[in-house]
């Protein structure tokens, strides 16, 4: 093995907050060398990123880093910000999560690229515009010498991620520091995007530390992986032995909250949806648009789309962002006005309904939203955020209502205490089950949950699935159920329907979508998962490629 | 790009023809009879109708309204054929009757006043505003964002005719630095206009660069903590390419804005403190055509300031295209 360019001894990252220094990252221990990739894995506030940023010192001011990190053999604890900024981009560079807020919205990716280069190399402009074509050629984006020009906003998620990658590439650093590369993206964007740092890593010969909560990414890419939690290193050994012999309970436990895409272990789905009946909800031929705002011409979202959703049933919404699956869920409850076809409620049809109508409607229905830290009014507790559509319903009030309130809160598993809470108060996996109790207040025939676990970490998203199936079972309300997860989805859902680009490309039961999807876009998107399983992940990987090629 | 501007210019026209609809209509809807009021004290019923026929207040709104636009574009001669004949040209914005002389003469006279006064003063705010900002939000926490700070409020919180005075009894009758203010024209002594003009600057600019300052720091702090300033540390950038080229860059749009509207608002007349350092610029114009209601004065005025309103609101949406992309590209 060759020399570490990363040594990283006894380093520890406190914050000073309110008079006290709070640890966020404890004595952590680990060396990367040349072409290889260490993993540092966690849940959200476990000091996985904390670590990345601290090794450089890019942290707030109220941050100390103690022990030692060398680059090359050069300590950075300590060094003097002339020094840092020497190795910052050139020995150590960073990739961020969103690439959209990551790059300079008023300057071309070009320039930030140049920016990077002209920094620490002694280089014209000329010279370093060719040098950036170069790399933006390197990463794959379409038309280089074009792109050089564009502005972040006018690229796609995966090639702003590209661009990113390209800017982090600009010196041949010897350390990639990769946080959360791929989570903004859709799964073939981020199947792409590892293919694409894998094959540069190797080219380069660049080591990588790779920040992530995604067990498949971590998977796909890593040889040596460290698990962290509450700024602790709870284990670390190579990739093989983390899957595969995990020691350490939380290591057990992180790995068995991962969902599993066609898993054998799979619980059974008790609900038995009646499919005799009329359906909960029925979509035919659903055309939504977008209208013409000034000069932005109007934005077709989602063509003739045709979904039945029977009592008892819950149906998994599938797609990539942009593929009109938000939009559907917010049309079925009249949330949005459609141009062409008919929905129908509860055999009601809200397809020209007026507000007063769907007024009506809204009591049959409730609605899950993707963050719960937004969608819970902050300045009211949750008591009232939960009781506030049964009291506008009329249904109860005064003492009544208190009781409904905290049975929802029973219902939900949180203690009843929490009611005079204020949602800043909670965790997110908390704020999300207020979500639900919301949506559920008003005991809706159809309940639509648009991404609800999408902000959550694996281990709470389990117990939020948990929760959504008890429930589902006691209650047996039609649930539509959108995410971009297959894994999720496949836990949860009876069938399975597959959204691009506006239409309907696939709708059947659970098993037959994953295991014998028909469209070639399905197959696509599922073969793009990748499963937190090294050895396995890599036949799927090769299987993926290899049908690329085809 | 040029689509844009056209659309914006053609806006731009389109309020200046409202706001031109809208303050002739003072004709019309106001009580007092225009003719009575420029007939003055020694008035006969012949008189007032010679006037009247002079104004052509004789004639049907919409025709009058229709010379008025006319007049704008190619000029007009009033009561023509009559020795009293007055030939105005073009821009012609009407005649006074009351000071006896053309509206557009009189906003000649006054516009040097009121721009050297706006164009010192903006200078001035945006200089100090800008900078105390800028220095605020690097230096947070510390006793030079609280001096800067508190200036701004102080800045915020007083009003020019308490300031102006103050200033004038220091800085004039003391310790005679400064002259008194008024107006020279900076062709015929560019060294007595400064002297004149400093007083009224210093005391706009103290007074508006308040909001400057706090829109800056506002701006500035919250740029910082972007993601894409974490990515320009990463980079390996200095602190200070980040600051300028990258977070002030981005907090500039929002003080763009600001600054059109400020900079039209005084051009079309700085009331108080031309009031209170007795400066014959256009607002001092207007309140006095306000007492007398000299319609004529009043409509000129009010479209002149509407012009550079409109004119500034566009120059903002031009700088914005340059400074901010999406706009420029969507």
């Amino acid at each position: 093995m060759s020399e570490p360019i990363l040594k990283v001894k006894d380093f520890t990252v406190e914050f000073w907050v309110d008079g006290v220094w709070y640890p966020a990252a404890i004595n952590m221990n680990f060396q990367i060398a040349p072409g290889e990739v260490l993993a540092i894995v966690g849940e959200s506030g476990s000091g996985k990123s904390t670590t990345g940023m601290g090794l450089m010192s890019l942290l707030a001011t109220n941050a100390r880093m103690t022990g030692s990190v060398q680059v090359k053999g050069h300590e950075m604890i300590g060094a003097k910000p002339s020094v840092l900024r020497k190795y910052r981009g050139k020995e150590v560079a960073y990739i961020f999560q969103e690439p959209m807020t990551a790059l300079n919205p008023v300057y071309t990716i070009g320039f930030q690229i140049v920016e990077t280069l002209r920094t620490h190399f002694d280089m014209g402009p000329n010279q370093a515009k060719d040098r950036a074509i170069e790399l933006l050629t390197l990463v794959d984006i379409p038309n280089p010498a074009g792109s050089f020009n564009k502005y972040p906003h006018q690229l796609s998620g995966g090639q702003r991620q590209r661009a990113m990658i390209a800017q982090a590439l600009a010196c041949d650093p010897g350390l990639l520091v990769a946080d959360e590369p791929t989570t903004a993206l859709d799964v073939t964007v981020q199947a792409e995007i590892l293919d694409l740092m894998r094959g540069l890593k190797d080219k380069l010969n660049s080591a990588i530390l790779l920040i992530t909560h995604d067990m498949g990414v971590v998977a796909d890419m890593a040889d040596e992986i460290l698990v962290m939690k509450d700024g602790l290193t709870v284990e670390h050994g190579t990739a093989d032995e983390i899957f595969n012999r995990p020691s350490h309970p939380y290591t057990k436990e992180l790995l068995g909250a991962v969902p599993k895409l066609g898993s054998s272990v799979k619980r059974i789905l008790k609900a038995d949806p009646s499919k005799g009946s009329a359906p909960v909800l029925n979509l035919e031929n659903v055309t939504i648009e977008y209208p013409k705002r000034g000069r932005i011409p109007a934005f077709t979202a989602v063509k003739e789309f045709n979904l039945q959703i029977f009592p008892g049933e819950i149906v998994g919404l599938v797609g990539e962002s942009g593929s009109g699956k938000t939009t559907v869920g917010r049309a079925a409850i009249g949330l949005l006005p459609i141009k062409a076809g008919k929905i129908e409620i509860v055999g009601t049809d809200i397809s020209h309904a007026t507000q007063k109508d769907l007024f009506a409607i809204r009591r049959h229905t409730g609605i899950v939203f993707q963050d719960p830290a937004s969608s819970l009014n902050p300045r009211l507790p949750i008591g009232e955020s939960i009781g506030e559509p049964i009291f506008l319903a009329g249904i109860a009030k005064g003492e009544a209502l208190n009781k409904k309130i905290e049975d929802l809160l029973d219902q939900v598993e949180l203690p009843r205490s929490y009611r005079n809470r204020y949602p800043h108060e909670l965790s997110g996996g908390q704020r999300q089950r207020i979500g639900i109790a919301r949506a559920l207040a008003l005991t809706p025939d159809l309940l639509i949950a648009d991404e609800p676990t999408s902000a959550l970490d694996v281990s709470v998203q389990a117990r939020f699935l948990d929760l959504l199936q008890d429930l589902q079972d006691k209650l047996k309300f039609a649930c539509l159920f959108i995410s971009h997860d297959l894994a999720v989805v496949d836990i949860l859902t009876h069938r399975i329907a597959v959204m691009q680009d506006g239409r309907l490309v696939e709708v059947g039961e659970r098993d037959q979508i994953l295991k014998h999807a028909k469209d070639p876009y399905t197959q696509r998107l599922i073969a793009a998962v990748p499963v937190p399983n090294p050895a396995e992940q890599k036949i799927r990987r090769e299987a993926r490629l290899a049908a690329i090629k085809k | 790009m040029l689509s844009y501007l056209v659309r914006r210019i053609v806006g731009g026209i389109t309020v200046l023809a409202f706001v031109s609809i809208f303050v002739f209509g003072l004709f019309f809807v106001i009580p007092a009879d225009p003719a009575r009021l420029a007939c003055g004290k020694s008035c006969t019923p012949e008189l007032m109708a010679e006037i009247r026929h002079g104004l052509e207040l004789d004639q049907p709104l919409q025709v009058q309204y229709f010379r008025f636009v006319k007049g704008i574009f190619f000029g007009r001669t009033y009561l023509p054929g009559t020795e009293a004949a007055l030939h105005c040209t073009a821009p012609c914005l009407g005649y006074s009757y009351q000071t006896d002389e053309l509206v557009t003469n009189l906003l000649k006279d006054r516009v040097p006043a009121t721009l050297s006064i706006a164009i010192g003063a903006s200078i001035l705010w945006v200089l100090i505003g800008l900078s105390s900002g800028i220095l605020s939000a690097l230096r947070r926490g510390t006793w030079i964002d609280k001096f800067s700070q508190g200036f701004a409020l102080a800045g915020a919180s007083l009003q020019i005719y308490f300031v102006g005075l103050v200033l004038q009894f220091i800085f004039v009758d003391k310790l005679a630095w400064f002259h008194a203010p008024g107006y020279v024209s900076p062709f015929e002594d560019p060294k007595e206009w400064a002297l004149e003009m400093i007083l009224p600057w210093l005391t706009l600019g103290f007074l508006l660069s308040a909001i400057y300052a706090r829109l800056t720091r506002a701006g500035m702090i919250e740029v910082m903590s972007e993601d894409y300033i974490r990515t320009a540390r990463a980079k390996g950038l200095s602190n200070r390419t980040i600051k300028f080229k990258h977070v002030l860059r981005a907090a500039l749009t929002p003080i763009v804005t600001v600054f059109g509207l400020d900079l039209g608002g005084l051009l079309g007349g700085a009331v108080i403190t031309e009031y209170v350092f007795n400066i014959p610029g256009l607002g001092k114009l207007a309140t006095e055509a306000v007492t007398n209601v000299d319609l004529p004065i009043i409509v000129g005025t009010v479209l002149l300031a509407a012009v550079f309103i409109v004119v500034a609101n566009i120059l903002v949406d031009l700088l914005y295209m340059v400074l901010d992309p999406k706009v420029r590209l969507s």
